[in-house]
């Protein structure tokens, strides 16, 4: 029987990871770090997988991890999406890390990325969905040679896992690459390009199951990520409407907002369970394929809707490069292209439950 | 604390000394009525034995095992959700007894007389009179969509005590028999051609004080008691995959390939999702609530199911092309049970539009989210210190 609830341990994690990220990434902070140098936070990513050995929870405890499953991941990335944090969380400690642990030959690099010491990156664009095509690199006399874009966090990552033309996944080492970021749409997880111009590359094992298991869990986790999001925004839309007064009366008190905002109220506890399922499924491996596909396919509407909802419901203010909601519906947006849309995992539905197109 | 095993231990003495095989059906239901094995949550004398209310599933189990006949919950949806729990809070030790065991064994069927033609939405402003007459109380007035009021024995009555003070203070709570010559039910036809519901007129109708539940005055109170478990009723329903509207409309699906079009399949899939993820919300709320940690998710749930219903549903008519143009059977019948999934899609397209009605329409329920849940301002109150008398109508 799924679990759709947290567990103890479960809260107890959220309320670590939230007073972690009220001391390190506060609105004003992440605003001005988009615009600097190092749009990452890795003194934000140091405290959680350093010091707090959240890059670890998917790996076991014999290969270097903290042996947890996509369950605790999950709540990890509800608080960072609250925080829309610029750390290199779902792509480095789930996608990537799902991908080596599909290889399973490189112990040591498992290793690294637990303890966050090192970053590493899916070479895959951020748009393409579990089942969807992937372009892959020339691998010729033992070198790798093309150019890939839309690779989310590459500008953080110290390793990128490669997929080439001969069906192998490579890890390449991020100097031995040129990674020119894109300007991104997103501004808290930005996109580059990875361009290999005859990098050295250390074969890990077939990429296609081991991409194929990546973008599933990333998928399926970023439910949860949006989750956060929708519920900062939701709280956030609902605390400014209390006090914010026109017509000599709190906002909030209009009954066509407080309608919209029950509404959304709605969604998001829809979201809650959609997500919540899709990290049990994960966790459990059963039913995996269609509770992530479920999640998928609600999760960016929601996250979407709470994020313009906001923009609209502050009014002048939601409009403004000060105020924090931009940065939502920015992230909120991406996320609706990110492992896939909810398009193509309806698609990908279709075939699951047996409800064929025409 | 009783526990699985003693449940289990008394179950089987049940079975024992009543066997279902050679057991008449009510005798049976009777006697479970007093071990206790009714509903374990209740009080014991009362049909239970004061245990958790998570342990009545190992009873059921047991029983359904042992082929023990039930007591046909559907039917007496109004008595075992509404009524019970209303008499078990608010009822004399006497009432208790008198009411609940053929409440529960359906001897005695029970309907709600809540609703008035101008008093719906705003239940409190009921116009329903009940004066006091010696002993007695002498109520008149008219009540609406009243379900099974046709078969009922029983009914539960809010009617006004009081026109002189506001609404919410002069309505008392009262059991009325529903032999009384003064109580005359008149089906009320709904858009689906059946007749469903009733209304129930009220004239000179001799209700004695015993009748009473709760202090005079006191109605809206043990009403809420009602109407909190009218909702639960109505949203709280336990669905597999696939269990609701969406049901019906995949089976067509798969097995109509010729009703395929490209936009009926994209709005199809993005309603099976949304149906999915509304029983995972269900599902998560059951968890909350063995678990203890009841959420404010409930008032949500009954929004949901109203809007998929009648969203499914149209789609579903719309699928089947030339043969949604046809309705199977406008005949006015008086159906026992209300199956929204029942007969065809025409059927459960009109039917499902009450779902956004009955029970507390969206528009309020959306109300009471943003108020209760999300804690934005009340909508403004001009009736709060009126007396009922004095409200505009």
């Amino acid at each position: 029987m799924t679990d759709l609830l947290y567990s103890e341990e479960e809260e107890a994690l959220r309320a670590a990871v939230r007073d972690l990220l009220t001391d390190h990434c506060d609105a004003p902070g992440v605003i001005a770090r988009t615009e600097s140098d190092t749009p990452h936070d890795l003194a934000a990513w140091k405290a959680l997988a350093d010091g707090m050995g959240l890059a670890g929870l998917l790996i076991p405890e014999d290969k270097g991890g903290q042996g947890a499953t996509h369950r605790e991941v999950a709540v990890v990335l509800e608080e960072l999406g609250r925080a829309v944090a610029p750390v290199p969380y779902l792509t480095s400690a789930v996608v990537a890390t799902e991908a080596l642990l599909a290889c399973e030959t490189d112990a040591g690099l498992l290793a690294e990325l637990a303890t966050g010491r090192r970053i590493g990156a899916l070479a895959v664009a951020l748009s393409v969905g579990p089942g969807g095509a992937y372009k892959v690199v020339r691998h010729e006399g033992g070198r790798l040679h093309g150019e890939l874009t839309g690779i989310a966090d590459a500008a953080a990552a110290d390793v990128l896992l490669v997929p080439a033309d001969d069906g192998g996944l490579y890890a390449v080492d991020a100097d031995a690459v040129t990674v020119t970021s894109q300007s991104s749409l997103d501004l808290t997880r930005p996109v580059a390009t990875v361009t290999l111009d005859g990098a050295p590359g250390r074969l890990l094992g077939d990429a296609e199951p081991a991409v194929r298991r990546a973008l599933r869990a990333g998928a399926g986790l970023l439910a949860s990520e949006q989750l956060g999001l929708a519920d900062w925004t939701l709280t956030e839309t609902v605390r400014y409407l209390k006090d914010r007064k026109q017509f000599n009366r709190p906002v909030g008190g209009f009954q066509a907002l407080k309608h919209r905002l029950a509404q959304l109220w709605l969604e998001v506890v829809n979201l809650r369970a959609a997500a919540r399922g899709a990290a049990d499924a994960l966790a459990s491996g059963e039913d995996a394929d269609v509770a992530v596909a479920v999640a998928q396919s609600y999760a960016a509407s929601v996250a979407v809707h709470a994020a313009e909802e906001a923009v609209q419901l502050h009014g002048g203010i939601g409009m403004t490069w000060e105020h924090p909601a931009h940065l939502y519906l920015k992230r909120a947006k991406a996320d609706s292209i990110a492992y896939g849309t909810a398009g193509a995992h309806r698609a990908a539905l279709a075939e699951l439950v047996d409800l064929q197109a025409p | 604390m009783t526990d699985a095993t003693e449940l289990r231990r008394r179950t089987a003495e049940l079975l024992a000394a009543h066997p279902p095989a050679t057991t008449d059906r009510l005798d049976f239901l009777r006697a479970r009525f007093d071990a206790g094995l009714a509903w374990v949550h209740y009080p014991e004398g009362l049909g239970g034995l004061g245990a958790p209310r998570s342990l009545q599933v190992v009873v059921d189990a047991e029983l359904e095992a042992a082929g023990a006949p039930d007591n046909d919950p559907r039917r007496i949806g109004i008595g075992l959700g509404m009524a019970a729990p209303t008499i078990l809070q608010y009822g004399t030790e006497e009432q208790k007894r008198r009411y609940l065991r053929p409440l529960w064994t359906g001897e005695e069927v029970w309907c709600q007389l809540f609703s008035e033609p101008g008093a719906g939405s705003d239940l409190a402003a009921l116009g329903t009179r009940a004066v006091r007459e010696g002993d007695d109380w002498v109520v008149n007035g008219q009540k609406v969509w009243t379900s099974s009021a046709h078969v009922a024995r029983w009914a539960i009555l809010i009617a006004r005590t009081d026109p002189d003070v506001p609404k919410h203070a002069g309505i008392t709570y009262f059991l009325c028999d529903m032999t009384d010559p003064g109580v005359e039910v008149r089906p009320l036809r709904q858009i689906t051609g059946e007749a469903e519901f009733n209304e129930v007129f009220l004239t000179d109708v001799r209700i004695p004080d015993s009748r009473r539940l709760g202090a005079i005055g006191d109605g809206w109170r043990v009403a809420q008691t009602t109407l909190n478990n009218e909702r639960v009723a109505i949203g709280g329903m336990r669905l597999p995959r696939e269990g609701g509207m969406i049901g019906p409309i995949s089976k067509t699906w798969r097995e109509r390939p010729e009703l395929r079009t490209h936009d009926l399949h994209q709005r199809l899939l993005k309603l099976w999702v949304e149906a999915e993820v509304a029983r995972l919300t269900g599902e998560r709320l059951r968890q909350q609530l063995v678990a203890g940690q009841p959420g404010p998710e409930g008032a949500g749930m009954k929004l949901a199911f109203a809007r998929l219903n009648q969203e499914i549903s149209g789609l579903e008519v719309e699928l089947r092309g030339e043969e949604g143009l046809l309705y199977d059977d406008w005949t006015m019948r008086r159906p026992e049970l209300v199956d929204f999934t029942g007969r065809d899609a025409g059927y459960r397209y009109l039917r499902s539009k009450g779902n956004s009605i009955e029970g507390g329409t969206s528009e309020v329920l959306l109300n009471i989210v943003a108020e209760r849940v999300l804690g934005l301002p009340a909508e403004p109150r001009t009736d709060k210190d009126v007396a009922w008398k004095d409200l505009a109508r």
